[in-house]
């Protein structure tokens, strides 16, 4: 069997369709889009706003309201520098969900350098944004609140509309990173009341090296290069023309098959869900239950190591992730490098437990046979690791002495 | 493949040597490391101070398996004074080196080994 790739929250594979869209600006149609006199540079300007259309009605944005960058970190960056930067003088504060990336988490120290405090906005147990707390940080002086759309690591859905109604009343600006989610369910910026929003192309089958951000029309932002007036000016620096014609083309597609792939996603993520959850005992699911991406299955198993798990997956043909410690940064210097997930303790996994977690974030190019494969040899990964497990030892010998004693026997 | 892990330690992890229990174990060592979660169990059986078997289970990472089922390669038909001696360095230096971020995990397998010797010293005492 060829490989199982159920790490879509990490990539996904570029569409067939999407390189035959790219690869005529790999080769013949070359040309630098800021070469406005020369036919070259017309044709790459016109493809790039060919694919400007594409994004922008993905999202339900106007196409002028489409900023092109190079990754998901680009845009987050950008998004959240930027707008602190244009908005400095009404306030300093700016409010990150406990849940975000890196790459809106990271920009933590360099901000305070800039002057600007970071307040975190908890999360309840499934992930949820807890409305309580963001009410009471949103009331004096919030500028921006960064609040991701959908959790790669345990699937759930941020109620964004509903926070976005509360921010407008405070004139806090929301941005939302909807890299997990856009492509797998519909993503409407007007709906969902943001004033920024990312977007990348490699987790939507488009290539690497492309990415977006929505700026609402109005919304100041700051520009973090300085250059020549490619996007506006906001993102200056020669367009990267073929990845961004992929990146329009995976939209376009999106857009089009995006009830089709959802369903698909759902059902097998269904499956996969109830196959594991019948099959394995003490297994805990992360994440709220319904408010969930489609095709996405993330837990933890008792007495068993996540990265122990990832590797044996790994060696059976299936490629996971998962939040442990233990794999979280295993080149650094000494094993301060290693990190328990952020996501898993906000959401109140004890940090001695959440060592088992596993996520399987599914896309439309998996199928059924996958998932049923799957299905079959994770139990056996969990046997053979937790025949080993002295903790799984001891819940057994408890489990047999509780039940001589009359105790309950689970 | 070049993965994080040499092919020494993908091999112990995959085929773990002498993972189990021993019934009878004359020193028992248990020990955990916070920052990993990880916990080795380490069983020896001990006759005229010479360890004739040695059998762990542990709960833990790739590193901290291979680690654990190279230990008891290396500790088997020694003497316990000659098992003292083991360093961590010497336990990654048979698996062929660790990511600097797993060393912590053959300090673990010291600490398990050393840890069973003593609680087999002092089972003799008591005797």
């Amino acid at each position: 069997m060829s490989r199982i790739f159920f790490d879509s929250g990490s990539f996904t594979k570029m569409d067939r369709r999407v390189l035959e869209a790219m690869l005529p600006y790999l080769t013949e149609r070359f040309g630098n889009p800021s070469s406005i006199f020369l036919k070259e540079g017309e044709i790459a300007k016109s493809a790039i706003e060919e694919a400007r259309e594409k994004v922008a009605e993905l999202i339900n944005a106007d196409p002028k309201e489409v900023i092109f960058t190079s990754s998901a970190t680009e845009s987050n960056n950008l998004a959240i520098k930027g707008l602190a930067l244009a908005r400095k003088n009404k306030g300093r504060k700016i409010l990150f969900s406990q849940i975000e990336h890196y790459s809106v988490l990271n920009q933590a120290d360099f901000l305070k350098s800039l002057g600007f405090q970071i307040e975190y906005v908890k999360v309840d147990k499934d992930g949820l944004i807890d409305m309580d707390d963001l009410d009471k940080k949103t009331r004096d002086g919030a500028i921006l609140l960064s609040l991701l759309h959908a959790s790669p690591e345990i699937g759930t859905l941020e109620p964004i509309s509903e926070v976005s109604e509360l921010l407008k009343e405070r004139d806090v600006l929301l941005f939302c990173d909807a890299v997990a989610s856009c492509g797998r369910i519909p993503v409407d910026v007007k709906e969902m009341g943001v004033d920024a929003l990312s977007v990348s192309s490699q987790m939507l089958h488009g290539p690497v090296g492309a990415s977006a951000l929505y700026l609402r029309k109005g919304v100041e932002i700051v520009p973090l290069m300085q250059g020549g007036f490619q996007e506006m000016g906001i993102r200056p620096g020669t367009e990267n023309v073929p990845a961004i014609v992929g990146f329009g083309e995976a939209c376009r597609l999106a857009k089009e098959e995006l009830e089709e792939r959802r369903k698909k996603l759902e059902k097998l993520g269904k499956r996969l869900w109830d196959g594991i959850d019948s099959a394995i005992e003490n297994i805990h699911f992360t994440g709220h239950r319904e408010k969930r991406l489609p095709g996405h299955v993330s837990f933890w198993v008792e007495y068993v190591e996540g990265e122990s798990l990832l590797i044996w997956l790994n060696l059976k043909g299936v490629a996971s992730s998962t939040g442990s410690a233990c794999a979280s940064n295993i080149f650094a210097r000494d094993e301060t490098g290693l990190r328990a997930s952020h996501v898993l303790t906000a959401i109140g996994v004890p940090p001695d437990l959440c060592h088992g977690s596993i996520t399987f974030m599914l896309s439309k190019d998996n199928t059924e046979e996958e998932v049923e494969y799957v299905i079959s040899v994770l139990p056996e990964i969990v046997d053979t690791l937790r025949k080993m497990s002295p903790l799984y030892e001891k819940h057994m010998r408890e489990k047999i002495k509780g039940g001589t004693h009359g105790g309950t026997v689970q | 493949m070049a993965g994080p892990y040499s092919e020494k330690v993908m091999d112990h992890f995959m085929n773990p040597r002498n993972m189990g229990e021993i019934e009878d174990a004359d020193g028992i060592g248990e020990v955990g490391n916070p920052v990993c979660g990880d916990v080795m169990k380490l069983y020896l059986k001990i006759e005229n101070d010479v360890i004739v078997d040695a059998k762990f289970k542990t709960f833990g990472c790739g590193a901290a398996i291979a680690t654990s089922s190279i230990t008891t390669e290396l500790i088997k038909g020694k003497t316990i004074e000659e098992a003292l001696k083991l360093t961590n360095e010497a336990v990654a230096e048979a698996l062929g080196g660790l990511p600097p971020a797993k060393m912590h995990c053959s300090v673990l397998a010291e600490e398990a080994l050393k840890a069973a010797i003593e609680d087999y010293r002092k089972k003799r005492k008591e005797k």
